[in-house]
């Protein structure tokens, strides 16, 4: 009994302790972005790493799921003779929720866990602690620069998901059941607000970016340096970036559209 | 560190996709190129029934959008709702003496602000007030009062 | 005064004490060896003088500065100063030879590219790689990946150089170069040497002072004339690499007798 108390306590203790280091890590990573100023490319090969290479899987899921929101979309509204709002339900459906979400989704699954296995492996083989002995700050050098291509991509990949989706939605509701397309943006247009929704919807994405991207990189920086650890922290990189990007839109969500 | 040429060209191409995709957001999705009209002036209306009258519901004049709704309440002493119509800056020389209907667009759409323009030289300034109004219609109160005639007309 | 001037360091890992009291001065334009058995903490000790781990306890003085005084910036500008070879090399694992190289160099200064090229060229002829240049690390055998790491460890001109076990891996020709190369840039470039490793014949040869290390304490020291001379039945035995003596091959814990009748371990 007492033994289960104490490990439960080691384990708070441990998780305190985690919380703690993540955050200087995060004050030392903002630290370090000001010093990029000078070093765009390496910036830029990193928006090449996170960003380009995540957008084919965007697009792609951005698309079907646009045109699955038309056909399911359709089928209610119909019903109510109301499928004129066709367009306002794709739209804001993407721009406030699915956007964001999902986007921020796939980016944790397919950049996020890339950098924390990246990140994990550096360490494991000594490649952060050589840069440290080489006068080279690993956190300005290497993290920092992943860090604000995370940041930059993810609103960036968010508006594509929402724009092809909303193409999709067009596409299925015009092409294929035939709603007018005059109808179905114009009622969009009326009903989608620039401030209330999309810019409300950048700002999440902008949040779920600096989130993944956070959760990424501390976890390979903190891995235990074994095949083991670093499987584990892309593992856990995953799972707590999908928590993350969920519980925060629950609060967005209320903070933006609750009231 | 040797920059890949491909490797830029594909990170500007990526960077500019995701600035086009917002922009599409913003001309074609959304409200955007009307929304950036400047807010000129705030006038009041007071209206017995509002419907289903909501903040940023469109104002037109003509079937023009002139403004939109920017606030809603009840009046402790009327009881009757008080709604702030924020007019654009563009359209300032609007009557003092305009009528203001609360009208519906289609039998389910949206409800909106029309205006009719009165005959005064003078125009509406921040913080005037409208007071020839005309209350929403209310479907349910529209039937009843039919009912209620046809009863008293059979008598 | 040394270059490096360590007094009563203290170092743990958890339980274990690694350090217990150990004052080692390394002087300058010397090479320096520290050997003792696996895991006694040679590689730990050039981690606390690079200032990446923290003494629990005493200080260590490089030129002067108190290492784990100093400030980020300070620090920093400090390892400019200091080469480390690391034991498993360390090199960038996305970037050729070359690059690696002159990794530091692009870091620390604004070279023109025709200089770098030069200057990388230069290290790596010293330690025979210069035609591997475009391979990825991924490419080369340990003893290269060691090589590779040695030149990148020489490029920007230290004051001093750590070598973890510079010679593990290496055929008996490039053992030979290495060992001369270490010893010439030593006299060559006035540069302070620091040798990790278990080749007690070469290392002997070329360091002009020995530390033993063993148990967290420094057990020997002195010329290598002096410590093949010296009385001491363990520092013999660690010399001569004779398997009976009292230093202990196994790691400590209970005896093997007893580990294989302890019936409570197996549950
Ligand atoms: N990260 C770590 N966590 C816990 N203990 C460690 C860690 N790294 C090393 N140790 C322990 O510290 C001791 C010293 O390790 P160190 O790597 O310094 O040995 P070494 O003298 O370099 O050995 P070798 O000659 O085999 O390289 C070892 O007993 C090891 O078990
Ligand atoms: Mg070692």
């Amino acid at each position: 009994m007492i033994e289960t108390i104490r490990s439960l306590g080691r384990w708070g203790l441990a998780t305190f302790e985690r919380i703690g280091r993540a955050h200087i890590f995060l004050f030392q990573v903002l630290a370090g972005i000001p010093g990029l100023a000078f070093r765009g490319s390496l910036v830029v090969q990193q928006l090449f790493y996170v960003g380009v290479l995540s957008f084919a899987l965007i697009l792609v899921s951005g698309l079907f799921v646009g045109m699955v929101l038309g056909l399911q979309g359709y089928n209610t509204l119909v019903d109510f003779g109301a499928e004129e709002s066709l367009g306002v339900l794709v739209s804001l459906s993407l721009v406030r929720e699915l956007g964001p979400v999902v986007s921020a989704l796939l980016f944790a699954g397919r950049a996020g866990s890339a950098l924390t296995a990246e990140i994990g492996l550096m360490k494991s083989t000594e490649q952060l602690s050589g840069m440290e002995m080489m006068a080279v700050d690993p956190i300005r050098r290497v993290i920092a620069p992943r860090f604000l291509a995370g940041f930059i991509s993810m609103p960036l990949l968010a508006a594509v998901f929402s724009a092809v989706g909303i193409f999709g939605g067009y596409l299925v509701g015009h092409g294929l059941l035939g709603v007018d397309d005059g109808a179905f943006w114009s009622q969009m247009q009326a009903k989608t607000d620039w401030y209330g929704d999309v810019l409300n919807g950048v700002i999440k994405s902008i949040v779920f970016g600096f989130v993944v991207t956070w959760i990424a990189l501390f976890e390979g920086y903190d891995a235990v340096p074994t095949s083991e650890g670093v499987g584990r922290a892309t593992t856990r990189t995953v799972v707590h970036s999908a928590f993350a990007i969920l519980g925060l839109d629950f609060v967005l969500t209320v903070l933006m559209f609750g009231g | 560190m040797i920059q890949n040429k491909s490797t830029e060209i594909t990170v500007g191409m990526f960077v500019a996709a995701g600035i086009a995709a917002l922009f599409v957001l913003a001309m074609k999705v959304s409200n955007f190129a009307e929304f950036n009209e400047e807010v000129g002036y705030k006038v009041i209306a007071e209206f017995e029934n509002i419907g289903g009258l909501k903040v940023r519901s469109p104002v037109t004049m003509a079937g023009v959008r002139v403004g939109q709704v920017s606030n809603i309440t009840l009046s402790p002493e009327t009881y009757n709702a008080e709604v702030t119509l924020s007019f654009y800056a563009d359209f300032d020389n609007i009557p003092t003496d305009t009528a203001a209907n609360i009208y519906t667009a289609g039998l389910l759409g949206e409800q909106y602000i029309g205006l009719e323009a009165g005959a005064e030289d003078e125009f509406l300034q921040d913080g005037d007030v409208i007071y020839l109004t005309q209350p929403a219609l209310v479907l349910e109160k529209m039937i009843s009062q039919f009912l209620f005639s046809k009863a008293e007309g059979d008598e | 005064m040394p270059l490096i001037k360590i007094r009563d360091l203290h170092f743990y890992r958890g339980d274990k004490a690694i350090f217990e009291g150990v004052n080692i001065d390394i002087h300058r334009g010397k090479i320096t060896a520290i050997m003792g058995p696996s895991g006694t903490g040679k590689t730990t000790l050039l981690r606390l003088i690079g200032g990446q781990l923290r003494p629990d306890k005493g200080t260590i003085e490089v030129d002067g500065q108190d290492v784990h005084q100093l400030s980020h910036a300070e620090l920093y500008e400090l390892r400019k100063r200091m080469g480390m070879l690391f034991q498993s090399g360390a090199l960038l694992t996305d970037i050729n030879v070359f690059e690696n190289v002159a990794f530091p160099i692009r870091e620390h200064t604004t070279l023109p590219e025709s200089m770098i090229r030069d200057l990388v060229l230069m290290k790596l002829q010293a330690v025979g790689l210069r035609c591997a240049r475009d391979l990825m690390p991924g490419e080369l055998s340990g003893g290269m990946a060691r090589r590779v790491a040695l030149a990148r460890a020489m490029t920007l001109d230290p004051m001093m150089i750590m070598y973890d076990e510079p010679f593990a891996g290496q055929d008996p020709i490039s053992m030979g170069i290495l060992v001369n190369l270490i010893h010439h840039m030593n006299n060559a470039m006035n540069l302070t040497s620091i040798i990790v490793s278990h080749d007690v014949t070469e290392t002997a040869e070329i360091a002009d002072f020995i530390y033993l290390l063993s148990g967290g304490k420094v057990i020997e020291k002195g010329s290598s004339v002096q410590l093949k001379k010296s009385s001491s039945p363990w520092v013999q035995q660690f010399m001569q690499g004779l398997p009976d003596g009292p230093v202990p091959f196994h790691y400590p814990g209970v005896s093997f007798s007893d580990d294989l009748l302890s019936p409570e371990e197996i549950s």
